[in-house]
C-alpha cells in the first residue's frame, strides 16, 4: 500500500510540472514584458517605471531562465506578493481558506446526506410515479444556472427576510452562522440534483445484484436491505466519488463568495481575474492543480481501503 | 471573414447537413435502428426532442441573414418581428407606459417588457437562441472530434500512446476549469468573441469525452471480433473506422446532447465573470448578469431575469431529458 | 408422512414491454415432510420461477400471480402480508442459489451474513460465533473458526456454496429450495456438494426441492421428480419409476442426454421442441 502511494506521488510530479509550464506559457510568454508592465502599473505609467518593473520582476531575462525561476519559487511555495494589494500571497491564501471551508465543508456534508437520502428513497419506491417525479425534479434542479439560484435566493433570503445579510462576513462565534447560512444552502442546492441522480444510478445497479435476492430470501426486510446491504456496497463507488471532491472544497465557490462578498479563496480569485492580478492567478492555478492531483491519489487509496476485495488481496 | 453574412449562412447550412449525414449513416447500423424503435415509444424523450427542435428553428431564423438596401443585414427573425418597435428605456410586461413615467407612453405592446435600451425583451430572448446555439455548436465542433479521436487512439493502441494522451489530459484536467477558460480567453488574439469562447470551452470539454471513449474503446478492443479482424490482416485504420468507431458513436451522441446543456449553462457563468459573450451580443448570460443590478432598482426590473432564465432553463432541461432518453434508448438496462 | 407444501394450479405471468409471458401455466405438486422433490427442466421451463414463487421472491412489478394456491402448512402463501412472508423466508423455507460468488454479499464477512439470519429467526441464540461455527462444520468447511471473518471472495466456489448451505440451514427450515446449486461449479466440486446434500438429508429431517436441468445429479437424493416443459409439468412420479420407465417423450429425450461413461462416440441427442409442443 505504501509503495503504491509513493508511486502515485511520483507520477504526480510530471503532471504538476506540466501544469506549471502551461500556465507559464499562457500568462508570461503570450504577452510581452511591456504589456505585463502596463497591466500592473497602469497605462499612464512612465517609461522609466515600466523599465524598472521589468527589470525587478526579471521579465527581460531569457524565457528558460524565467521558467526555472518560476518553478523554483512555486516548489517552495514562495508566491510573492499580489500586484494589487501588495499583501503576501501566502498570507492571503491562509486567511482566505477559513471562510471558504466554513461554507463548502458544511454544504458538502449536508449535501451528501441529502442526496444519499434522496437517492435511497428513490430506489425504495423505484419505477413508481414518485420515483419518476423526483428524477424530473433532480434534472430540473440541474438545469437552472448557478447564477440564477444565487440571485434569487439572495434577493428572497436577504432582502425579504432581512435576517441574513446580503453580503459580508465576520467571525462572530455563533453569530457567524447568519453570514454563511444562505451560501451553504445555495451550495447544497447547486449540487443536489446532479449528485442525487448519480447516487440513484449506483444504488439502482446494486439492488439488481444477486446478493439482494439472497438477503430477501433470508427474510431481511426492505428497509434493512436498502440501508445496510445496498448502501454498504454502493458506498464503495460513493466514497471514491466524494473523496475526490474534498480537496477542491478549499478553493471555495467563486460565484457564491463573490455574490455574498465572502472573503474566501474563491473571491480572491475572482477579484484577481477582474484586475488581471497575475501572481494571484498563477498561484491559484498551482494550488488548484495540487488539490486535484491530491484528490486523484486520495481516490485510489480510498477505493482500495473501502472494497474488501481489493484490500485483502 | 466570419462576420460576413454569406459565410455564416453557409456554415450553418453546412453544419446542419453534416448532422443529417451522421444520422443517415447511423441509420444503417442495427444498434441505432433498435435504439430508434425504443426512442419512438418514449414520450418524454420525444417531447424534449420537439422542444430542442423549436430552439434550433428559432436560432436558425436568427442566423440566416440577407443584405438590405442600405448596406446592413437583416435576419429572417427580424422580418418576423418587424412589427415590434424599440422604446426609449425600461417598461414592464404588457405595460402601456415606460417604467419612468416621464418618458411617456409606449409605441406598442411588449409581452415581456423592454430592457434598458428600450428593446423588446421577448425579441432579445429569441435572438439569444442564436448565440447559445452558435457557442454550443462551435464548441461541440471542436471538442467532439478531439475527444473521440484521442479517446480511440488511447484505447486502441494502449501502451505509450495511451500514456502520453493520459498525461496530457490529466494535466489539463488538473488546472481548475474556470481558470483555464479565463486564461485562454484573456490571452487569445482577437479578444473576446464567440469564437474564442468556443475554443476555450472546447479545449476544456474534450477531456471528459476522451476518457469515456477511451474506456469504451478498450472494452470493445478486447472483443474477439477485433482479434479476428487483425488476424485477417486488416489494417489499424480499417479496424478503427469500420468496427470501433460505429460502436462508440452512440456515446458521442449522448455526450453531445448532454454536453450542449453544460455549455449553455457555462456561458451564463462566464458572462457573469466578464469573460463570456461580448456585451453587445444578445445572450441569456448577459441578460442574467445585467439582472443583478436591475433587481436592486426601485421599482424592481425582473422581466429580463425571468425571461432569460426561463428560456435557458427550458433548453437545458430539454437537452438533459433528451440525453437521458437517448441513454435509455441505447441501453435499456440502465434505467 | 404429512404434507408440508401443496401447490395447486399455479399460474404465473410476467408483464413485459413486448407483451405478457406465461412462465408457469397451471402446475400442481406436493412435497411431504422430509421428502426430496426434484424439478427438472431446461432453461425457460419455469422451474426457477416456481421455486422463487414459493415465498413470493419474484419482483412484483412484472410478476403477476395469475391463479392457483401455494399452501404451506395449509395456509396460502400468496395471500400473506409482507410481514408474514418475512417470517417464512429463511425460517420455514430457505434458499440456495446458482452463483454462490455473487449471491453472497461481498462486503460482509461470512460470519456476519450467517449471524444476520440467526438474529432474525433465532433470537434465543446467545453465542452467535459458536452457532455459526457449528453450521460451517456441518457443511464440511475445514477449520471453521479461522474462516469466520473471511470475506466471500477469499473462498473457493465450492466453499462459497457450502457457506450458502450453512446459512440456509442455520435457521432450521422445514424446506430447502436449491435452485441449480451445482451448475456454476466444477464437475468434481458438483459431486462433492451433492454428496454433502445427501449427507445432510440423512442427518436432518428437512424437505428439499432440487431444481436442476441435469437429470444426472438427482439419483440417490430425490425421492420424487417433476419434469417441467414450457411452464407445465409433463411427468411426475417416484424417481426410480420415472427414470426406468419415462412416459412423456420429453422425459425420454432428457434422460437420453445424460452422458454415460464408456459409451462410444455417437451424435448428441437433440430435443425437437416444436414436435413436443405440438404433442403436449
Amino acid at each position: 500500500m505504501l509503495s503504491y502511494i509513493i508511486r502515485r506521488l511520483l507520477y504526480a510530479v510530471p503532471i504538476l510540472l506540466g501544469v506549471i509550464v502551461i500556465t507559464f506559457v499562457l500568462f508570461r510568454m503570450v504577452q510581452s514584458p511591456e504589456a505585463i508592465a502596463t497591466i500592473k502599473l497602469g497605462p499612464k505609467a512612465s517609461r522609466l517605471a515600466k523599465d524598472e518593473f521589468i527589470k525587478s520582476e526579471g521579465l527581460d531575462r531569457p524565457m528558460p531562465e524565467q521558467l526555472v525561476k518560476h518553478i523554483k519559487r512555486l516548489a517552495t511555495f514562495n508566491f510573492g506578493t499580489s500586484w494589487k494589494t501588495g499583501r503576501s500571497l501566502s498570507d492571503t491564501f491562509l486567511t482566505g481558506a477559513g471562510p471558504s471551508l466554513l461554507i463548502t465543508l458544511p454544504g458538502f456534508l449536508a449535501g451528501l446526506v441529502a442526496s444519499v437520502g434522496l437517492a435511497l428513497y428513490q430506489v425504495f419506491v423505484r419505477n413508481s410515479l414518485l420515483d419518476r417525479s423526483l428524477t424530473f425534479f433532480a434534472v430540473a434542479l440541474m438545469s437552472i444556472p448557478a447564477v440564477v439560484y444565487i440571485i434569487f435566493l439572495q434577493a428572497v433570503g436577504a432582502l425579504a427576510l432581512k435576517y441574513f445579510p446580503a453580503a459580508g462576513f465576520n467571525y462572530e462565534g455563533f453569530g457567524t452562522f447568519r453570514f454563511i447560512a444562505l451560501p451553504i444552502l445555495i451550495f447544497l442546492v447547486l449540487n443536489l440534483g446532479y449528485d442525487a441522480r448519480l447516487y440513484r444510478a449506483i444504488f439502482l445497479e446494486e439492488i439488481q445484484q444477486d446478493y439482494v435476492r439472497t438477503a430477501l430470501a433470508k427474510g431481511v426486510g426492505n428497509v434493512r436491505v436498502l440501508g445496510t446491504h445496498v448502501l454498504k456496497n454502493g458506498m464503495i463507488s460513493l466514497i471514491t466519488l466524494t473523496v475526490a471532491e474534498l480537496p477542491k472544497l478549499i478553493m471555495g465557490s467563486l460565484l457564491i463568495e463573490n455574490f455574498f462578498s465572502i472573503p474566501g479563496l474563491g473571491n480572491v480569485l475572482v477579484l484577481a481575474i477582474q484586475t488581471s492580478d497575475l501572481p494571484v492567478i498563477l498561484a491559484s492555478v498551482y494550488l488548484g492543480s495540487l488539490a486535484y492531483i491530491f484528490s486523484l491519489i486520495l481516490t485510489d487509496v480510498a477505493y482500495a481501503l473501502a472494497d474488501p476485495r481489493i484490500r485483502l488481496s | 471573414m466570419f462576420d460576413h453574412w454569406l459565410t455564416q449562412d453557409l456554415l450553418v447550412l453546412l453544419g446542419m447537413g453534416l448532422f443529417v449525414w451522421v444520422l443517415w449513416s447511423g441509420s444503417h447500423h442495427e444498434r441505432w435502428q433498435r435504439a430508434w424503435i425504443r426512442f419512438r415509444q418514449d414520450r418524454a424523450g420525444l417531447l424534449a426532442l420537439i422542444v430542442v427542435a423549436i430552439y434550433l428553428f428559432v436560432g436558425a431564423l436568427e442566423v440566416l441573414q440577407f443584405p438590405t438596401k442600405n448596406g446592413g443585414t437583416r435576419t429572417v427573425l427580424d422580418v418576423f418581428v418587424s412589427g415590434i418597435h424599440d422604446e426609449r428605456s425600461y417598461s414592464a410586461p404588457l405595460a402601456q407606459a415606460h417604467l419612468d413615467p416621464s418618458m411617456g407612453n409606449l409605441k406598442g405592446l411588449h409581452l415581456l417588457g423592454t430592457n434598458a435600451l428600450g428593446k423588446d425583451v421577448l425579441v432579445q430572448t429569441l435572438k439569444a437562441c442564436k448565440t447559445a446555439l452558435i457557442i454550443g455548436g462551435l464548441t461541440s465542433a471542436i471538442y467532439l472530434p478531439l475527444g473521440t479521436f484521442f479517446g480511440i487512439l488511447a484505447g486502441y493502441f494502449r501502451r505509450w500512446v495511451d500514456d502520453v494522451i493520459q498525461y496530457v489530459y490529466t494535466t489539463l484536467a488538473s488546472i481548475p476549469e474556470i481558470l483555464l477558460l479565463v486564461a485562454i480567453i484573456m490571452v487569445a488574439p482577437g479578444g473576446k468573441n464567440l469564437g474564442t469562447l468556443s475554443f476555450a470551452l472546447g479545449v476544456t470539454a474534450w477531456v471528459g469525452l476522451c476518457r469515456l471513449i477511451r474506456g469504451e474503446t478498450m472494452r470493445q478492443a478486447e472483443r474477439p471480433y477485433v482479434a479476428a479482424a487483425r488476424a485477417l490482416g486488416q489494417s489499424h485504420a480499417r479496424i478503427v473506422t469500420r468496427h470501433l468507431l460505429p460502436n462508440v458513436l452512440h456515446l458521442v451522441l449522448i455526450n453531445f446532447v448532454l454536453g450542449f446543456s453544460g455549455i449553455v449553462l457555462a456561458e451564463a457563468v462566464l458572462s457573469y465573470l466578464g469573460v463570456g459573450t461580448p456585451v453587445g451580443t444578445p445572450s441569456w448570460g448577459n441578460m442574467i448578469d445585467g439582472a443583478r443590478a436591475e433587481l436592486g432598482r426601485d421599482p424592481v426590473v425582473w422581466w429580463n431575469l425571468v425571461s432569460a432564465t426561463g428560456a435557458l432553463f427550458t433548453l437545458v432541461l430539454s437537452l438533459n431529458l433528451l440525453g437521458d432518453a437517448l441513454r435509455r434508448a441505447f441501453d435499456p438496462k440502465r434505467g | 408422512m404429512s404434507t408440508l407444501l401443496e401447490v395447486r394450479d399455479l399460474a404465473i405471468h410476467f408483464a413485459t414491454e413486448t407483451g405478457t409471458v406465461e412462465a408457469v401455466k397451471g402446475i400442481s405438486f406436493t412435497v411431504q415432510k422430509g421428502e426430496t422433490l426434484a424439478i427438472v427442466g431446461e432453461s425457460g421451463s419455469g422451474k426457477s420461477v416456481t421455486g422463487l414463487a414459493l415465498t413470493r421472491l419474484l419482483p412484483e412489478p412484472p410478476t403477476i400471480y395469475k391463479s392457483g394456491q401455494i399452501l404451506l402448512d395449509g395456509q396460502d402463501v400468496l395471500k400473506k402480508s409482507p410481514r408474514e412472508l418475512r417470517t417464512i423466508r429463511g425460517n420455514k423455507i430457505a434458499y440456495i442459489f446458482q452463483e454462490p460468488s455473487t449471491s453472497l454479499n461481498p462486503v460482509f464477512t461470512i460470519r456476519n451474513q450467517i449471524a444476520e439470519a440467526l438474529r432474525l429467526h433465532r433470537p434465543e441464540v446467545r453465542d452467535l460465533d459458536a452457532e455459526v461455527i457449528k453450521y460451517l462444520d456441518l457443511v464440511g468447511i475445514v477449520d471453521p473458526a479461522k474462516r469466520l471473518h473471511d470475506y466471500p471472495h477469499q473462498l473457493s466456489g465450492g466453499m462459497q456454496q457450502r457457506v450458502m448451505i450453512a446459512m440456509a440451514l442455520s435457521c432450521q427450515p422445514e424446506l430447502l429450495v436449491a435452485d441449480e446449486p451445482t451448475t456454476a461449479l466444477d464437475v468434481t466440486i458438483q459431486a462433492q456438494i451433492m454428496d454433502q446434500l445427501r449427507e445432510l438429508k440423512k442427518q436432518i429431517e428437512m424437505a428439499i426441492i432440487l431444481i436442476t436441468h441435469n437429470f444426472g445429479i438427482i439419483n440417490g437424493i430425490a425421492d420424487r421428480v417433476a419434469v417441467m416443459f414450457r411452464g407445465k409439468i409433463v411427468e411426475y412420479g417416484e424417481t426410480h419409476t420415472v427414470l426406468s420407465n419415462p412416459q412423456h417423450p420429453y422425459t425420454r429425450a432428457l434422460i437420453q442426454c445424460i452422458p454415460q461413461p464408456g459409451q462410444k462416440r455417437r451424435r448428441l441427442t437433440t430435443i425437437d421442441h416444436a414436435a413436443l409442443e405440438a404433442a403436449s
